[in-house]
């Protein structure tokens, strides 16, 4: 399990060497300092606790300050910091680098991140419902239409979908392609689109469910 | 929005012939058949441009056996080989979609001349 922090940059295109033309989401992995490291023995599980960005020292607490300490962060503290799960103890020592240059192209990645807000949202922004006729005497246009039976259930069934509060949830993409990676400005370059808006914080992991295709 | 600039930049191809909207071009097009290569070309009319950097296409429009054909090309594709600008034309707009309406005599371009 390779895992990393990152952001979002943005969507673009490339050409791949045939010609066709590739959508990929460019995202900003690392650079990311092993702030912890969680082991069976001690913690009762395997992970890899990272830190990226940075924060002045002022703005951050005395305890997280000491918590810092141990990996030497403390000097220059990190933004935000995430643990990454892994299935045997993580062999890396405190306070190293991860970069970009541990994935490679052709590998498979799972991407989560925050979506967009969206707000209070209609049925059929929210869940795709077809909506009623504008034309021929239709008069229910964007509406979510009948919720239910009749006296039996006599209520509605749980789950219906409802208008409500769209977006602003965590969600993770998963088998996104990685296209390229250019190790030297940390960035990796996957195929598709990645949930958030650009600048957005994601955490990068390689696919649970794909390997690379062996070549 | 300055890493995604350079990534654009970078793909983009230094030494695009430069034509316009209306110019009768022949775009010279990479073809691959399982391991053989060759070159076919496509003559016509530019009657659009759109987007910008890598993202930049064109639609190209002929009358072949009096059939309309267009095809639209990705500038900056590796596929496209070449542009070759054969007549540049007068026109007044930057998209000619009414040429798809008009036939035979209507359907052309008039010439730019620039000697006058």
């Amino acid at each position: 399990m390779k895992g990393i922090i990152g952001k979002k940059v943005g969507m673009t295109q490339v050409y791949a060497e045939n010609g066709a033309v590739i959508p990929v989401t460019v995202l900003q992995a690392g650079p990311c300092v092993v702030v912890d490291v969680k082991t069976q023995e001690s913690n009762g599980y395997s992970a890899l606790q990272l830190g990226f960005g940075a924060r002045k020292v002022k703005n951050v607490t005395k305890p997280l300050l000491g918590h810092y300490k141990r990996s030497g962060a403390d000097s220059n503290p990190p933004a935000v910091v995430r643990e990454i799960r892994m299935e045997q103890d993580p062999e890396v020592e405190l306070g190293s680098e991860v970069k970009a240059d541990v994935f490679n192209a052709d590998e498979f990645l799972d991407v989560t991140g925050v979506t967009k807000g969206r707000g209070f949202q209609g049925v059929v922004k929210r869940y795709n419902f077809a909506g009623g006729r504008y034309s021929h005497g239709g008069g229910w246009k964007r509406r979510t239409g009948s919720i239910g039976q009749c006296e039996f259930p006599g209520r509605v069934d749980k789950g219906k979908k409802m208008p409500g509060h769209m977006g602003n949830v965590r969600r993770t993409i998963q088998n996104l392609k990685i296209v390229r990676v250019v190790p030297e400005d940390n960035l990796v370059f996957v195929k598709g689109a990645v949930p958030g808006p650009n600048g957005g914080l994601l955490v990068i992991k390689s696919a649970r469910k794909k390997c690379a295709e062996a070549k | 929005m300055n890493i995604l600039d350079k990534i654009n930049k970078e793909q983009c191809k230094q030494d695009v012939t430069a034509f316009n909207v209306g110019d009768t071009v022949k775009v010279h097009t990479k073809i691959i058949e399982g391991t053989t290569e060759r070159i076919q070309v496509f003559s016509g009319v530019v009657i659009a441009k759109n987007g910008s950097d890598v993202q930049e296409s064109f639609t190209v429009r002929r009358v072949s056996f009096g059939q309309g054909v267009e095809r639209v090309f990705p500038i900056h594709s590796p596929r496209v080989e070449k542009i070759e600008v054969i007549r540049c034309g007068k026109v007044r707009r930057s998209k000619l979609y009414y040429l798809r309406d008009k036939i035979g005599k209507a359907a052309k371009v008039k010439e730019l001349r620039t000697d006058r």
